[in-house]
């Protein structure tokens, strides 16, 4: 299963969301064609009501805390409620172009 | 010292502190570099660690906060995210606000 998938089916499970996005934006980075490394999420569910955004960030890194360990370089992350989504146009921001990184750790 | 103490020690001496990619001026990374641009246009002083260029910092910041990314902005303290909360916390006002606090308490 491809990366994009797992991280698909691993926030539908246990995120109920009424919106996902799981997005590769690899390609807009400095590593090989046909990569899994760099990751935007827009995720809007009710889970996410009364909690900081650290902490839906937290709830997203935990689920995802495999992938964080292994094959994921750049994880960007939009988390919403229902209510949050509607205030935004249902519209989450786009990510940073690359700035030629080092091939080595974490970005968001 | 030790690494987690070397990086609560600048975390406790910053009122703001960007555990970043490159430099404020040189960011190696787009994360980084918008989350410095927010900082700067908050227009208070903050400061900066280069990850890239603290090989031990770099390896054990994730559990320092328990938070796997980088860059990492930390306000009295207290880590408030990456680079997209911060950029949240900037649109909305709150980062303003929360970085003019820290460095005039």
């Amino acid at each position: 299963m491809s990366t994009q998938a797992i991280i698909e089916e691993k926030l539908n499970t246990q995120l109920n969301p009424e919106h996902l996005q799981v997005i590769n934006e690899s390609s807009n980075h400095n590593v090989p064609e046909g990569s899994e490394s760099h990751f935007k999420v827009v995720v809007v569910s009710n889970k996410f009501s009364e909690k900081s955004l650290i902490n839906r960030h937290r709830i997203i890194n935990e689920i995802l805390q495999d992938e964080l360990a292994g094959k994921i370089h750049a994880l960007a992350i939009h988390a919403y409620t229902a209510e949050d989504w509607s205030e935004k146009n249902k519209q989450a921001p786009d990510s940073p172009d690359c700035k030629g990184g080092d091939g080595t750790f974490k970005n968001a | 010292m030790d690494v987690l103490e070397r990086i609560k020690k600048q975390v406790d001496e910053n009122p703001v502190i960007v555990f970043m990619k490159g430099t404020p001026d040189m960011p190696q990374c787009g994360f980084s570099s918008r989350t410095v641009e927010a900082l700067k246009a908050c227009e208070v002083e903050f400061g900066y660690i280069n990850v890239l260029a603290d090989p031990e910092i770099f390896e054990n910041l994730p559990r320092f906060a328990d938070w796997p990314t980088f860059p990492q902005v930390y306000v009295k303290g207290e880590l408030i995210g990456g680079c997209d909360i911060t950029l949240e916390l900037f649109e909305k006002g709150d980062l303003q606000k929360m970085t003019k606090d820290a460095v005039s308490a």
